[in-house]
């Protein structure tokens, strides 16, 4: 793990890998840090602090927390109920050179995580264990996917909680709200959720 | 302005970032009067967003964390009129905001002194009187406070707008009423308040070596902490985009994107920096070269279209 700065109220630690990045998210969470708030992206952690607070002490505090001793969660994963029926299909299962059928098969027994949100509230993005999935984004972005898209780029899956510009590959759409302001919590993905999709009707 | 959005976003490099309209706005303010203590908007100006502190703690869903951009100002205002720091104030841009009192309230405002208002200083707008900010002299953005604060209903924990996202209370509009709370807190025996006002002079403001500063050699680095760069028009709540001489890269390739703070000073593939203010987007894709030491970035948050910053490693307050 390496520290950053990141001015006078934040300190960015980097590490070599998504799965790193997990682990130690979740120790953070658990440890008892003076931070307002935790960042966790592709290969960072931005770890949040105010004015006030000691940044050398907070890292070294951070420096002293062990993701060895974290388990994750054994908790059961958020079933997402989709339908399969994006209009780039056709063209990702030729990148991945395999048939519409067998596209949708693998990502519905993907074991999905959230690696983390971004872009927008409750747009979570989604890695997968099973398969290295490596997908282009549309050569010219589209400037309105429909909310609730199904959509996968670079290694990541993901659900448009609403309607946006957006350059990813849309493979369905999903049956329920990614956001939903009226509901507790309203952001359906969380950081370290395990995700399952399945075919809805 | 069209918001730098990180090259790993889902939107893509080139496109727009997602905008209010259409989004998770909610809770319009009261359209209709009625007997509800509040401020009628007779006309809200080039842009006026309810503020308060924001949403902290909340970036790991992708909530960012908003609020007030000048946040001494927002304080300022609060304290003037016996209100909790935490209550909502609206934040009037380039001034142009006319309210109407429809019961007796006491107001305040702080920040960019526009012409028409008491400013710095508590002042009481009886029922059917109207404020109306003209235009700033200097600055940008004005803080009117009412004792009791604005009281729309909360999204996530609070009041303020963030232009990016769409969260939180729709941008009022004229002929709305926002309704004014009560506070029980004694009015504070203040005059006027002596503090420093905007001004259109060059800015100067500190800062430190951001996460990618080794992006950059020292050349660079260099040309970034001595040249004088100009406000763009394309500025907003967002961030206040800069031209100047483009910043050359020391190395190519893509950055995995990376949770921000306000006050990054991102370095897009233009060269040109982009200084995020209280509406950043929680991770972005370039990278960020430094940040403003965060005393500063409200003083940034004044910043008009033309006016002149420079950024310094040494203090200089």
């Amino acid at each position: 793990m390496q520290v950053r700065p990141s001015g006078t109220t934040g300190i960015l630690l980097e590490f070599d890998s998504l799965e790193e990045v997990l682990a130690q998210y979740a120790a953070l969470q658990e440890a008892d840090l003076p931070a307002l708030d935790l960042v966790p992206a592709g290969r960072t952690i931005l770890v949040v602090g105010d004015r006030d607070t000691d940044l050398s002490e907070l890292t070294k505090q951070v420096r002293a927390v062990d993701p060895g001793e974290h388990r994750p969660t054994e908790s059961a994963p958020v079933e997402i109920p989709v339908r399969y029926d994006g209009e780039d299909l056709g063209d990702v299962a030729e990148h991945l050179g395999c048939s519409v059928e067998e596209l949708v098969e693998r990502h519905r027994d993907e074991e999905w995580t959230v690696a983390f949100c971004g872009f927008a509230p409750g747009f979570g993005y989604l890695a997968g264990a099973k398969y290295d999935w490596d997908i282009p984004r549309r050569p010219s972005p589209r400037t309105k996917v429909p909310a609730g898209s199904l959509a996968l780029a670079g290694e990541f899956t993901g659900v448009y909680p609403r309607q946006s510009p957006g350059g990813w590959q849309l493979i369905g759409h999903s049956l329920v709200e990614a956001f939903d302001l009226d509901r507790d919590p309203p952001a359906l993905l969380v950081p370290g959720a395990r995700v399952r999709f399945v075919e809805g009707s | 302005m069209s918001t730098p959005t990180p090259p790993s976003a889902p939107s893509g490099e080139n496109s727009t970032p997602p905008s209010a309209p259409g989004g998770e706005t909610s809770t319009p303010p009261s359209a209709s009067s009625g007997d509800i203590k509040g401020l009628r908007i007779v006309e809200s100006g080039p842009l006026t967003t309810v503020q308060d502190f924001g949403r902290p703690g909340q970036s790991a869903l992708g909530i960012g964390r908003s609020g007030a951009c000048d946040r001494a100002a927002h304080r300022l205002a609060n304290a003037l009129v016996g209100n909790h720091p935490t209550l909502a104030t609206l934040e009037a841009t380039f001034g142009g905001l006319v309210l109407e009192a429809t019961h007796d309230l006491v107001l305040a405002t702080t920040g960019a002194r526009c012409s028409g208002a008491p400013h710095l200083a508590p002042f009481r707008l009886a029922a059917g009187e109207r404020l109306s900010l003209g235009m700033p002299q200097a600055g940008l953005r004005t803080y009117v406070a009412v004792r009791g604060g604005i009281d729309v209903t909360p999204v996530l924990g609070s009041r303020a707008t963030d232009i990016l996202s769409g969260l939180g209370p729709r941008t009022p509009e004229a002929g709305d009423v926002l309704p004014v709370g009560t506070t029980g807190r004694p009015s504070p025996g203040v005059d006027v308040a002596p503090v420093p006002e905007p001004t259109n002079d060059q800015l100067v403001v500190r800062v430190t070596p951001g996460p990618r500063r080794d992006w950059f050699d020292d050349d660079a680095w260099a040309l970034f902490t001595s040249q004088t760069y100009t406000v763009d028009s394309e500025s907003n709540r967002v961030g206040v985009r800069l031209s100047g001489e483009a910043l050359p890269r020391a190395r190519d390739g893509e950055l995995v994107s990376e949770g921000m703070l306000r006050g990054a000073v991102q370095m897009p593939p233009s060269g040109l920096p982009v200084l995020f203010l209280a509406d950043h987007p929680v991770t972005g894709g370039y990278p960020v070269i430094a940040y403003v030491d965060d005393l500063d970035v409200d003083r940034c948050a004044q910043l008009r279209p033309g006016q002149e910053l420079r950024f310094s490693t040494t203090a200089v307050r």
